[in-house]
């Protein structure tokens, strides 16, 4: 279990944790989303003890990261899959950490075993792909077998084969009563994953909702129609007592009703149609909406005008501007 | 990838430790920084040249001075001729002891380590102690063996106990001393080549500016002291030849150790504070 209380982490004048206080459970995976810059990769460097917070606590199983004994076997963390060092091979890369913590060495090959790096023991890290990197830094989190597991974006240069093997794992390993948490910003990729669902934008804590709770609160469902014979459709919906919100390049967006209902409106007042299709808005957009007023780094697109972020402590000084992209 | 995969994960289910977890120590993280430190090659490749030049520049002197057939001054040992391998040697630990600290910085690994081992104060001492004796292990059987040597090929006065314990074990703690104080700047700056050129800067700006300030009468003090307590002058000075009224013999290492320690002292005070 892990908890945080009122964590604050201030760059300079620059906020990047913002009083964030949630708990983080045993027995399933929490997922931990947020846009680029959020400062997920920050709170989870601040509950291992590496940045300092500006004020606020994090307590790991009721104690602070410095006072447990051989940390390895309490908590395990990929943060960066090239904290490595690349002269050294991935062998004596993990060897070197599990005797500060008194690791049977057999467990070195045992890790390697698990996420597949067996042959390339020997090998300097410097050579790994990017996917073989995040595997030996997966390695290196499981090496104490701890009953905690944080994961900043795992599936981070994975194949799909390692991004199902990885989601797995996971899952396999919250089975077992263990705590896992886990970064990204691919609300699909959560969803497919995790119990649990921790949202922050700028460093503020936005949900803190189960995985169920938010899919069923946020997957919008709704009817897609286009319709040459637009105002007459729109009085016919009206007359229903139902309202269509207008898309691009003339399509018709309505909420509360279903196809079946749809058609025959349209069939009694004798209109024609050119599509009639049932809907469901991703979980992606909702996260996105969610999200949308805390986006740092927008990429200005020639059509969307991008939302000007309204709250938010400074406006951000260094926002890349793609014109015209 | 070219890795045979593992099929989905029979994760870490079965591992129970069959060690029970009590605090780790220093003894731990001793044992961790000495695979670190074994497990690159560029660890063996400095120490390796530093063997190399010492022994090469030691032998060469040796073998010039025989050869020129000068008679000996019999005011000095013939473990003075040392020193010229010394210095170059220093600049090999130097080196190893800044990247012992900057190179975990500049590859990320420090996050790492500190995650195994959150007492910075605990890594830090670590890294410093592994450094240290296998500094002063190489450079006192390097030392050793070239000054055998030496004694052997120049016919000169035969140096004094006293002689032979400061041109040998004196040199070589004085010269891992020296590594020791780059490794202390290394955990202050971080990176590389910013610690060595600090530490480079340190051994040779004394030197430098002190001979420019010779010629004006003002600053005449300042340029002894200078020149007295450069570290190259220092390190002459174990083998017995104080520059002027500067450290001589133990007291030149006594000089270094000090250096070292408030290196040392400011490299734990920023490994402790800072973020990582
Ligand atoms: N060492 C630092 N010095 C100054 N600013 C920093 C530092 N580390 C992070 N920041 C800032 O804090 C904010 C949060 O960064 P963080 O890396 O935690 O975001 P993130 O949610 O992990 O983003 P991403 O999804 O891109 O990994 C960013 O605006 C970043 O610029
Ligand atoms: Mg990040």
């Amino acid at each position: 279990m892990i908890e945080l209380d009122g964590l604050t982490k201030h760059f300079g004048r620059k906020v990047a944790v913002d009083r964030l206080s949630f708990t983080v459970r045993p027995g399933m995976v929490t997922g931990f989303l947020g846009p680029n810059g959020a400062g997920k990769s920050t709170t989870m460097r601040m509950m291992l003890d590496l940045d300092n917070p500006t004020s606020g606590t994090v307590r790991i199983d009721g104690r602070h990261y410095r006072q447990l004994d051989e940390p390895l076997r309490t908590i395990g963390a990929l943060l960066d899959a090239k904290a490595m060092h690349g002269g050294r091979s991935a062998y004596n890369n993990l060897l070197c950490l599990a005797q500060a913590n008194r690791i049977p060495e057999r467990r070195v090959s045992e890790v390697l075993d698990i996420v597949g790096l067996s042959a390339v023991a020997k090998k300097k890290s410097k050579g790994f792909s990017l996917g073989m990197g995040q595997r030996l830094g997966i390695a290196s989190a499981l090496l104490g077998d701890p009953e905690i597991l944080m994961f900043d974006e795992p599936v981070n240069g994975l194949d799909p084969e390692g991004i199902h093997w990885i989601r797995t794992l996971m899952k396999a390993l919250a089975q077992e009563g263990r705590t896992i948490f886990v970064s990204s910003h691919l609300m699909s990729e959560m969803a497919l994953t995790a119990d649990h669902l921790i949202v922050i934008g700028q460093g503020r804590l936005l949900a803190d909702t189960s995985m169920a709770d938010f899919i069923h609160r946020n997957s919008r469902s709704y009817v897609r129609l286009r319709t040459p014979q637009r105002e007459q459709f729109l009085d016919a919906l009206s007359g229903a007592g139902l309202a269509a919100a207008e898309a691009q390049d003339g399509v018709l967006e309505v909420d509360g009703s279903t196809t079946e209902a749809l058609g025959e409106l349209a069939a009694e007042h004798r209109i024609v149609l050119h599509e009639l299709s049932a809907q469901r808005a991703s979980l992606e957009e909702a996260f996105m909406q969610m999200t949308a007023g805390s986006v740092e780094y927008h990429a200005h697109s020639a059509d969307a005008a991008p939302a000007p972020p309204p709250t938010g402590p400074a406006a951000p000084q260094w926002a890349p501007r793609n014109e015209g992209a | 990838m070219t890795t045979p995969h593992q099929q989905p994960a029979a994760p870490a289910a079965s591992y129970t430790s069959p060690i029970p977890i009590r605090r780790a120590h220093l003894g731990d993280a001793l044992a961790s920084e000495w695979t670190k430190i074994r497990s690159v090659r560029s660890t063996m490749w400095t120490l390796g040249v530093m063997v190399l030049l010492m022994t090469v520049i030691g032998l060469g002197l040796a073998a010039l001075v025989t050869a020129v057939g000068e008679p000996a001054p019999t005011d000095e040992s013939v473990l003075g001729l040392g020193v010229f391998g010394a210095l170059t040697g220093s600049i090999c630990v130097i080196t190893l002891g800044a990247l012992t600290v900057t190179s975990e910085f500049g590859t990320g690994m420090i996050r790492t380590t500190l995650t195994a081992c959150p007492s910075r104060a605990r890594v830090l001492a670590a890294k410093a102690l592994v450094f240290f004796v296998l500094a002063f292990t190489a450079a006192l059987v390097t030392v050793g063996l070239v000054a055998l040597c030496q004694v052997a090929m120049v016919d000169g006065r035969e140096p004094t106990g006293e002689e032979w314990l400061l041109g040998t074990v004196g040199v070589s703690l004085f010269v891992a001393l020296l590594g020791l104080t780059s490794l202390g700047v290394g955990a202050v700056v971080r990176h590389s080549a910013g610690a060595i050129t600090i530490m480079l800067g340190l051994m040779l700006l004394p030197l430098v500016a002190g001979f420019f300030m010779l010629g004006s009468s003002a600053l005449q003090d300042v340029s002894e002291v200078l020149l007295e307590y450069s570290v190259p002058a220092q390190l002459i000075g174990v083998y017995g030849e104080a520059a002027g009224s500067g450290p001589a013999g133990w007291g030149a290492v006594a000089t270094m150790l000090g250096i070292a320690a408030v290196a040392l002292g400011a490299g734990f005070a920023a490994i402790g504070a800072r973020d990582v």
